[in-house]
């Protein structure tokens, strides 16, 4: 049906909270000034739900010229409709003009940014499947219904060249292509939105800003493969993604895009949310199906791979949130404009989180192949306080510390993988010239020490040996040949671990020993910690400057702080547990760290 | 298939642990051994097998809020709750956990009290989210 031709739009918003405040006489009073000028047929006016500037409302937008009207009243209605719809004048007093929306977690794009996977984030409204449908959603399902055999589908994702974004990179294509082969009616398609590495959280703004394209990525995916049934194993941290997966899977099934005979093409695909229980291993692929089966989250060895035999012992197909949110824009666009952004063997875009010493932290978007350097300085705006680089850790606990001399680097899996460094799923730590790497490695193996699942002896025994080794070196009990007892362990725990766990915990302190080797001397042979982070071997001192404000003395929890007022305080050596407490609390930087 | 994990967050939700009990039962229901039931039960970081105080503090240790002046906050609570992670204190209020990433690193240090997230948290700031609780 061709759609009817309108010089101008109106989108008048009727949610519940405006049309408390009259948004239906607003619209009476619209239709009729449109009459009185004889614009009706020019115009049309649409109701739709929030557009996001609530505490203003009424509201509405004029399009073409995007033009946003708030406080309407049915008089300001009429002016508007006399001077912009019919003399092309917008109408100042009511136009809203503070920032579009306020969205903490997602600021507007820097420069290099790129936002796809996001673009409809704190955009639409994620609880309401009709503005996602607005945006084109489920339109790529329905041309993978109407248009595409499964095989063709398959081909499209392999021809795009997208490759999973859970972190090891595997062709997206060629997973489903192996499900696709197995002959068998049960299969399963999996979301995996375990994600747990420390410092990302790309993930769950997708599922809290676009649930949606997960799904319609689910979908897709089961069409492909022929399963009829997935999961979202989503981890118990994330509460509110977990409520808007809720709200997203009920509104799907209301509107057919889940359950039997979806959009009336002999296609049944449901989805059931799985939610996890605080185990970082579980976003392993084998160790969350464990999962879902209701037993210990322990990965296992592959072969059998998951698409031959995964959940249940099924075909099963584990995607990552960012991999399946991908999927409808490869379908809706086109493989060859995927393809076209991003370097030779990586394609599209991928979402980081930026933590650290770096101006802005935060979520981004940029194209696979962008630098580190251009990340760290031209997105996240370079590092705090004027301070210096010192190293970007890349791909969660079990990445590697990269230095200054790579910033150059293309921000690709092979490239990361060169430095000793993996991709993971997209969490990069900027750390400044006060980091001390010994104690940033000791700090990764405490982590992945505790949440080795135990199943392999190597890595469970290993990691915890490496951090006692780190905790002594931090203390200033190093011994020289802790430096190649490290780098043996470290051998043999890659080598005889089952999952990426294991094969990866070790990365931190490779790295950190292949680039900063020196930190770790200076550490064992002459017991200093260069950046004064590890506490034994630094003292806290208070300088001849100290007016004697007595505010360190009341703050330090040891009570090592003596002095009177207004004369220099003095830090007792034996009672200074080296906390710091109060460096921090001193306005007169009187206090001083060697 | 029954959901195991589901089930043993149910009860953890309700008693605050999950007792030896609930977990024979839940087995028995399932027409599992005991020993599958409490494997998952002690498993998941998220689940306690011991009674827990009145109002749980977790505190994230993963790397960005270390960076971010996490350790200082840690020591912090820790002087001020007079406990360790993992324990209860004698009064039974509280219960000092570790956490993994609650994915909310934009405003590190992080810290939960029962099910509030606390952001930009600073060793003074300590005492001031725990007098609230109370």
């Amino acid at each position: 049906m061709p759609t009817e031709f309108y010089r101008s739009h109106i989108l008048l918003c009727n949610d519940a909270e405006c049309l408390a405040k009259g948004a239906q006489e607003i619209e009476d009073a619209l239709v009729a000034a449109l009459d009185a000028n004889g614009l009706r047929d020019e115009v049309n006016v649409l109701e739709t739900s929030r557009l996001g500037h609530c505490a203003t409302g009424p509201e509405m937008v004029v399009y073409p010229e995007g033009i946003t009207y708030i406080h309407l009243t049915p008089d300001a209605v009429t002016e508007i409709v006399n001077e912009h719809l019919l003399k092309g004048r917008i109408v100042k007093k009511y136009q809203f003009t503070g920032e579009a929306r306020k969205d903490e977690e997602l600021r507007a794009p820097a420069a290099k940014e790129m936002r796809i996977i996001m673009a409809r984030c704190g955009v639409i409204d994620p609880d309401n499947i009709e503005e996602y449908i607005a945006e084109d959603g489920y339109a790529a399902l329905a041309k993978c219904l109407t248009e595409l055999t499964p095989r063709q589908v398959i081909d499209t994702v392999l021809k795009s060249g997208l490759r999973g974004r859970g972190g090891a990179g595997f062709p997206a294509g060629k997973k489903w292509e192996f499900a696709a082969d197995q002959k068998t009616d049960t299969k399963f398609v999996i979301c995996n939105a375990d994600e747990g590495d420390p410092g990302a959280f790309m993930n769950r703004r997708v599922l809290e800003g676009d649930p949606h394209a997960v799904l319609e990525g689910m979908l897709i995916a089961g069409y492909a493969i022929g399963a009829h049934q997935g999961y979202i194993y989503c981890r118990a941290e994330y509460p509110i993604a977990v409520r808007t997966i809720r709200i997203a899977i009920r509104q799907a099934r209301e509107f057919g895009f889940l359950g039997k005979n979806i959009l009336d093409r002999g296609f049944d695909f449901d989805v059931e949310l799985r939610i996890g229980a605080g185990a970082f291993v579980c976003g392993e692929e084998t160790a969350l199906m464990a999962s879902i089966e209701g037993k210990r989250g322990e990965p296992r060895p592959r072969p059998p791979f998951p698409a031959v035999a995964g959940l249940w012992g099924k075909p099963t197909i584990i995607n990552n949130v960012e991999t399946l949110a991908n999927i409808r824009n490869i379908i809706n666009r086109g493989p060859e404009w995927f393809a076209s952004i991003g370097n030779e063997k990586n394609k599209g875009t991928k979402t980081f989180t930026l933590a650290g010493d770096v101006v802005r932290t935060g979520l981004i978007e940029v194209p696979l192949g962008i630098t580190l350097g251009e990340v760290v300085f031209d997105v996240a705006g370079g590092i705090k306080h004027g301070k210096k680089f010192k190293a970007i850790q890349t791909g969660g606990p079990m990445g590697g510390c990269i230095p200054e001399q790579f910033l150059e680097t293309p921000i690709d899996y092979e490239n990361l993988a060169a430095l000793g460094s993996i991709m993971g799923s997209g969490g990069l730590v900027v750390m400044d010239e006060d980091t001390c790497m010994v104690d940033i490695a000791r700090f990764f193996m405490d982590f992945t020490q505790d949440e080795s699942c135990g199943k392999c002896v190597p890595c469970r025994i290993g990691t915890r040996r490496i951090l006692e080794i780190l905790e002594r070196i931090c203390a200033g009990e190093g011994e020289e040949s802790d430096i190649e007892r490290l780098e043996q362990l470290s051998k043999s725990i890659v080598a005889g671990s089952l999952c990426g766990l294991g094969q990866g915990a070790p990365n931190p302190v490779i790295t950190t020993l292949k680039y900063f080797r020196a930190e770790y001397e200076a550490h064992i042979k002459d017991k200093k910690c260069p950046a004064k982070v590890c506490k034994k071997l630094i003292t806290y001192r208070i300088l001849d400057t100290c007016p004697g404000c007595m505010v360190c003395a009341r703050n330090c929890p040891s009570k090592a702080i003596t002095g009177e007022r207004q004369k220099v305080h003095w830090i007792n050596p034996d009672l200074c547990e080296s906390c710091g407490i109060c460096m921090s609390v001193c306005k007169f930087d009187a206090i001083v760290v060697e | 298939m029954d959901d195991i994990v589901a089930q043993l967050t149910e009860i953890n939700k309700r008693l605050g642990y999950i007792p030896r009990a609930q977990v024979e039962q839940l087995a028995r229901e399932l027409k599992l051994p005991p020993a599958k039931v409490f494997g998952a039960a002690t498993f998941y970081a998220l689940f306690c097998t011991q009674p827990r105080g009145k109002h749980v503090v977790r505190f994230c240790e993963d790397a960005p809020c270390h960076v971010a002046g996490g350790r200082a906050v840690f020591d912090a609570l820790r002087t001020a709750l007079q406990i360790e992670p993992g324990q209860t204190s004698a009064d039974g209020v509280w219960t000092f956990e570790l956490t993994s990433c609650l994915g909310v690193c934009g405003v590190a240090p992080v810290m939960m009290v029962d099910d509030d997230v606390y952001g930009n948290v600073t060793p003074a700031r300590v005492a001031e989210i725990l007098a609230s609780v109370t």
